[in-house]
């Protein structure tokens, strides 16, 4: 019995004491380990490193690239080009025929187009482009439908230029050319270098003069700078530069009270406002120098 | 000497700096075991209502690793075989690192042999301006005439103890007293430069920065004395493994300190040679039935002491705790006579206090209180080191003592020599002055 035991612990590996100290690379190496900064490039720095060498070495090579740029465009081409994405119609509201085809025309790619190309803004503006377009809203609706809701500018006046007549918008602003005065005989017209500059005036003059409306012909702009009322019969009312709707409404007074219209002047001249003059008409001019009448006042 | 103020004061620096970082770790080179501390300081707790802290304000740090590994390589508390040791300390640092889970730079150390030798010296200056200043302590203390230690030996500690202004004595802290003649009593105690030398060595092998240094009787005197007998007078005894350290404390301060080069380890060895087994059974038997004082149930009680020599009547022994108890009673007698001794020449018995207080590993012998009270006197109890916060269950007995108290002694540390500036040669800026007044006064 003593004799296996011994045999057996003869068998059994030497016992050697183990030394239970770290051996002086562990000790470092776990002083290392313990310090932050170094645990922390270790835990974070290092995988972060890793990942973007692999990267960078993957991305390096030309083929790999472009394969990948194909994949990645071909992926957004499918996704973008899904049904649910896609516009085939376009809904123009609030447009007269004329503009409609005109929007119509303008649309710059074949429909049905994917949602994703579609630049609204860039749109938007290019339809606020045509002059008889005030405002546009686009909106893309259920459905695949682009909508498109237009206000108009609406027609006030007429303005002669030697190129024709052009539609003019209460800010002046050109709406359409009218081919043919007699389309539209409910606008007044006006002419001259620059009205349309000055529209608004024009209007409040028109407003002002209305209880004479019947023998206006049009508003006459002189020197881009004062308006001419031309009456029939080729009479004019010269209005000044400034306070021209008093100068109007004063004529309107006159003529409201003395006929002044329904004689024969051919020029009311208001331009100084201190000093209205009257000019006849050249064929009463020879009767009234023949006669003796006794001319008093102004 | 300049040398060692220097040196000195790089220490005092390095633990500035670790206490800023906020880690720093604790040694204690002991003959049987190799303890480390990772204490974490973080910053002074919020003052309670009363103005009082807990723990007597020792709670600004928390012990975050704790480590203890059997001792190889020192003897009576020195340095005996450098890569031993070396590697023990790589031990317990690995492992209260691993606990603390951070890395330490700076270590305080303590260790218990290197033979201290206690002076007291005295130093007086006549005071200039009436009142007392910073300066004039340190021209106090750089008064005081060293004792020749003898070569070979350096300064561990150099405590300011007590102050005199004119024939007022006994006063802490005399900045702002004013008086003509400032006397101060130093407490210098030099330890063997070899043996601080290879402790160095081992330490900076470890990788590690040393923050201090420290007696291990000091440093045990601190944690396991209570107030009132640090002010009062009292003397611990530290029966460690390979020395038992002596300290005796008064008004708050050390005063005296030695080593016993006898410890437990003298009475495992002696076990084992009397038994003739080996010293780690003889250890074993020692913890488990070890003790110094006989009673008749001692003759019954029988104690396998087995061997592995394969002869069955030397592996069958057996020994009644009676013989065991033979064999350790003279040694532990003979270590605390040692002690009586030194306390007795150290002139201990002129203390108003005769608190004894008996600490350290060795301090477990059961009936130990009954044979120190027959050698010391009455005044002895048994000592253990102070609660500190996060110590583990494990490092709480009479064994930890002088680790604690180095954490106290980290904290906390006394006024040295060497925290006062070396007051410089003025006599240049003197006699610049002395012109520059004879100039005004006669011009």
């Amino acid at each position: 019995m003593r004799a296996l035991k011994s045999l057996v612990s003869m068998l059994s590996a030497p016992r050697v004491p183990r030394d239970p100290a770290p051996s002086r690379l562990a000790y470092r190496m776990e002083r290392l380990w313990l310090t932050p900064a170094f645990r922390h490039a270790v835990r974070v720095g290092m995988p972060v490193m890793a990942v973007l060498m692999a990267g960078i070495v993957w991305l390096s090579d030309a083929d790999r690239r472009e394969a990948m740029s194909a994949r990645l465009s071909e992926l957004r081409e499918s996704f973008e080009n899904r049904p649910e994405f896609m516009v085939g119609l376009i809904a123009v509201e609030g447009a007269s025929p004329a503009v409609d085809s005109a929007i119509r025309q303008m649309v710059p790619f074949q429909l049905p187009v994917s949602s994703f190309r579609l630049d609204l803004d860039a749109l938007r503006a290019r339809i606020e482009r045509i002059d008889a377009v005030a405002r546009a809203e686009l909106a893309i609706r259920k459905g695949g439908v682009l909508q498109v809701q237009i206000t108009e500018r609406q027609p006030v006046i007429l303005w002669r230029t030697a190129g024709g007549l052009e539609m003019l918008d209460e800010t002046g602003h050109r709406v359409a050319t009218l081919l043919d005065r007699t389309a539209r005989p409910d606008l007044p017209v006006i002419t001259g270098e620059g009205a349309d500059a000055h529209v608004p005036e024009a209007l409040a003059i028109l407003r002002a003069a209305r209880p004479i409306a019947a023998r206006i012909r049009g508003l006459v702009r002189v020197g881009e700078r004062r308006w001419d009322i031309v009456l029939d019969g080729d009479r004019r009312i010269l209005l000044p530069q400034d306070g021209a709707i008093e100068a109007v409404r004063r004529v309107v007074a006159i003529d409201r009270a003395e006929d002044l219209l329904g004689r024969a002047i051919s020029v009311v001249d208001l331009r100084n406002p201190g000093r209205p003059t009257l000019r006849l008409a050249p064929e009463r001019v020879a009767q009234f120098t023949s006669s003796d009448v006794e001319v008093t006042g102004q | 000497m300049i040398d060692l103020y220097q040196s000195q004061r790089a220490m005092r620096n390095m633990r500035r700096a670790a206490l800023q970082r906020g880690v720093i770790a604790i040694l204690d080179v002991g003959t049987s075991k190799i303890a480390c501390l990772v204490l974490q300081f973080d910053g002074p707790e919020e003052p309670r209502e009363d103005g009082l802290g807990s723990l007597a304000g020792q709670s600004q740090f928390r012990v975050i690793g704790a480590a203890t590994t059997r001792s190889r390589g020192v003897r009576f508390g020195e340095i005996e075989t450098i890569g031993e040791t070396e590697r023990a300390i790589r031990t317990a640092v690995q492992a209260a690192q691993k606990m603390a889970q951070t890395r330490v730079d700076h270590v305080i150390a303590t260790f218990s042999g290197a033979r201290p030798r206690s002076y007291g010296l005295a130093g007086e200056v006549e005071l200039t301006d009436g009142q007392v200043t910073e300066h004039d302590i340190a021209r106090a203390l750089a008064a005081c005439e060293l004792p020749d230690f003898g070569a070979g030996r350096e300064v561990l500690h150099a405590q300011p103890v007590n102050f005199a202004i004119d024939h007022r004595t006994g006063l802490n802290d005399p900045r702002g007293h004013v008086g003509n003649r400032l006397a101060v009593d130093m407490h210098l105690l030099t330890i063997d430069a070899r043996v601080v030398q290879n402790l160095l060595y081992c330490i900076n092998r470890c990788d590690l920065e040393i923050a201090g240094l420290a007696s291990s009787a000091y440093v045990s005197g601190l944690s396991s004395l209570v107030e009132d007998e640090q002010e009062l007078g009292a003397a611990c005894i530290d029966l460690g493994g390979g020395s038992t350290g002596i300290s005796i404390f008064y008004k708050k301060h050390m005063i005296f300190a030695d080593s016993v080069r006898l410890g437990g380890d003298h009475v495992t060895s002696d076990i084992s040679k009397g038994l003739q087994i080996s010293m780690a059974m003889a250890e074993r038997i020692k913890t488990i039935h070890g003790g110094v004082h006989a009673t008749g149930m001692d003759d019954r009680e029988m104690i396998e002491i087995g061997a592995d020599s394969g002869d069955w009547e030397k592996d069958r022994r057996q020994i009644s705790r009676t013989e065991l108890i033979g064999i350790m009673r003279p040694r532990v007698e003979e270590i605390l006579e040692e002690a009586r001794a030194m306390l007795d020449a150290a002139g201990f018995d002129q203390l108003p206090s005769q608190q004894i207080v008996l600490t350290g590993g060795a301090s477990q012998v059961p009936g130990l209180d009954m044979l120190a009270t027959r050698i010391l006197g009455q005044n002895v109890r048994f000592g253990r080191p102070l609660r500190v916060r996060g110590l583990p269950q494990a490092a709480t007995g009479p064994a930890f003592s002088s680790a604690v108290g180095l954490c106290l002694f980290a904290a906390n540390p006394q006024d040295e020599w060497w925290d006062f500036e070396i007051p410089a040669e003025r006599y240049p800026v003197r006699s610049l002055r002395r012109a520059m007044k004879w100039f005004r006064d006669n011009w």
